[in-house]
């Protein structure tokens, strides 16, 4: 390369074709591109997975140990075998599995209608000004409204059945959802908002060629909120209403724990709202939100 | 050569424009009342002609390039551009980062309305003309600077227009990659008879590579002088000839700058 640059003359300027320029090229591209590689599978065990299981293998031991120095009364604080024999009674009956499906089925359910109508609302508050002026503050104060309180007004309302438990999933769970999209969409580069212009795309081509791809890793954050608000609600909707319509989800077993003071009961319940609302997150949306930042090379690696 | 920049300089005449800036001014609403950023300028662009646009800071260079993208309106004056929307390059790639380098090429023509079937091979002749045949499927942030500036370029390109708009594109590279990037250019210009309006600060770069040079003066942005760049093609930056223009656009350039002192 040092070897073409000094000879400048005019005659060999003319006749740096396009070959050399090509090769020249090709040389520059080499030497800048980007390498991007995956953690080996090891690694990943070793610095994702082993850390929470080593801090929940801790947990355990604590709380065996508190057993062991009894601490408190036996009725207060049920050993974690004495809540295993809850597990496997519940397994064997066939029940285990119908508590959690019961709740799980609500819960996404709800969700997905909170998808439906929390996507064009946010979609709307972020691209139309008087719709933000409007309801933009309201929407964000109804995030701090904590969703258990609509459960009084939504059982006189709707009375004690599914339909009320759909209602405050989705009061607690809209604004989540709208709120991630419009935080998405003011995060958008207005360089990427000019170039769409400049490339033609307008009005609803630009919303759905740009604004919404662009606006994808605050939705998706939006979603995981979203969810978690989802869940919230309905264990405190499930807790608070219990009919024998309604079939017994998590929220009634821990309702019914505490009615026949079996305080494993209790702790099985809590386990397992606990565990569903982490595996949801794990398996759906923590997924779903590294592949988008991924393929963004937005994913820092450290 | 001089014969070329003759049959340009009919064309001019004959063929019409791909760009008219006729009496053009535009001032923006501040604070302290009305500020005119662009005083009357008029220019044209002749069709495949290749123009710079010169400027120290505040001569309203890219107002002007924004206002010919039809992004901004202008205060007074009209501009016209026959060939359609004129497609805009900018300093910063500007590439979406949620599709392929192939898949933003696509977009510009499946927003141009070119059918499906089309469009991948369409694609792939634009990267290969920027000299990325194998980039198709990579994503922006696994490509070098000077590799997205040529897939912007490419996708500026699937436009199908007439006039290319270059807003500084290649301030942000390295030295190496700019002057790889100026020749390839050229030769992408020369063969796609596009025409260029290239906004930079940057003389050497303006004489390097435009048939003609327009230089601003600073608040407002007025014409202030114009220069036609009678150097064969393809140029080096290093060429004499080129060193030489520069110094005299320079010495212009500064003088321009030094009256914003005086008062």
């Amino acid at each position: 390369m040092a070897s073409t640059d000094t000879t400048t003359a005019e005659d060999a300027a003319v006749k740096a074709t396009a070959e050399d320029l090509a090769g020249l090229e090709a040389g520059l591209d080499a030497l800048d591109a980007v390498r991007v590689s995956r953690t080996p599978v090891r690694q990943v065990l070793v610095q994702k997975v082993l850390p929470p299981v080593v801090a929940v293998a801790l947990v355990l031991i604590v709380w065996q140990v508190l057993i062991w120095a009894k601490v408190t009364d036996d009725y207060k604080l049920p050993s974690p075998s004495q809540v295993w024999d809850e597990v496997t009674n519940a397994w064997a009956q066939g029940t285990l599995l119908g508590y959690i499906w019961t709740s799980v089925s609500r819960g996404l359910l709800g969700f997905l209608l909170a998808l439906v109508i929390g996507t064009p609302l946010g979609l709307l508050v972020a691209r139309v000004k008087v719709v933000r002026a409007a309801i933009g503050p309201v929407l964000s104060g109804l995030q701090s409204l904590p969703s258990v309180a609509w459960v009084p007004p939504a059982v006189i309302w709707l009375g004690l059945d599914d339909k009320m438990m759909y209602a405050v999933i989705l009061l607690g769970a809209v604004p989540s959802i709208a709120n991630g999209l419009v935080a998405g969409v003011d995060q958008i580069p207005p360089l990427h908002l000019r170039a769409g212009q400049t490339l033609g795309a307008t009005g609803l081509r630009g919303t759905w060629h740009i604004v919404l791809p662009a606006s994808l890793p605050g939705y998706l954050a939006g979603l995981k909120q979203g969810w978690a608000f989802s869940w919230r609600s309905l264990m405190a909707a499930e807790i608070i209403a219990s009919s024998p319509d309604l079939g017994v989800g998590l929220g009634q077993l821990l309702e019914q724990g505490r009615e026949t003071s079996s305080m494993s009961m209790v702790f099985l319940a809590i386990f397992l709202i606990l565990i569903v609302g982490i595996a949801i997150d794990l398996l759906i949306f923590s997924p779903l939100e590294r592949w988008v930042l991924r393929s963004r090379g937005l994913l820092v690696k450290n | 050569m001089a014969t070329t920049t003759l049959t340009k300089a009919e064309d001019r005449t004959a063929v019409g424009h791909a760009a008219r800036i006729d009496h053009v001014s535009k001032s923006f609403g501040g604070p302290e009342g009305q500020q005119l950023v662009l005083d009357d300028i008029t220019l044209d662009v002749a069709p495949g002609e290749f123009v710079t646009l010169l400027g120290a800071s505040g001569c309203g260079k890219s107002t002007l390039l924004n206002l010919v993208a039809g992004l901004d309106r202008p205060t007074a004056g009209s501009i016209e551009t026959p060939g359609g929307r004129p497609a805009l390059m900018f300093q910063e790639h500007a590439l979406f980062p949620w599709l392929t380098a192939g898949k933003n090429i696509e977009l510009a023509l499946r927003l141009r309305g070119v059918p499906k079937s089309d469009r991948r091979q369409e694609a792939e002749r634009l990267l290969e003309l920027v000299r990325l045949g194998g980039a198709y499927g990579k994503r922006v942030h696994e490509l070098s600077g000077g590799m997205r500036q040529r897939v912007a370029m490419a996708r500026a390109l699937a436009q199908d227009s007439q006039l290319l708009l270059m807003d500084e594109p290649f301030a942000a590279l390295d030295a190496i990659t700019r002057d790889v990037l100026h020749d390839e250019l050229t030769r992408i210009w020369r063969e796609t008879n596009v025409s260029v309006l290239f906004v930079t600060h940057n003389v050497r770069e303006a004489v390097r590579l435009a048939q003609r040079v327009v230089l601003l003066s600073s608040r407002p942005g007025r014409i202030a002088r114009e220069w036609t760049v009678d150097i064969d093609q393809p140029r080096r930056i290093e060429d004499t000839a080129v060193a030489e223009l520069s110094v005299e656009i320079t010495e212009q350039l500064r003088g321009e700058i030094r009256r914003h002192g005086q008062h």
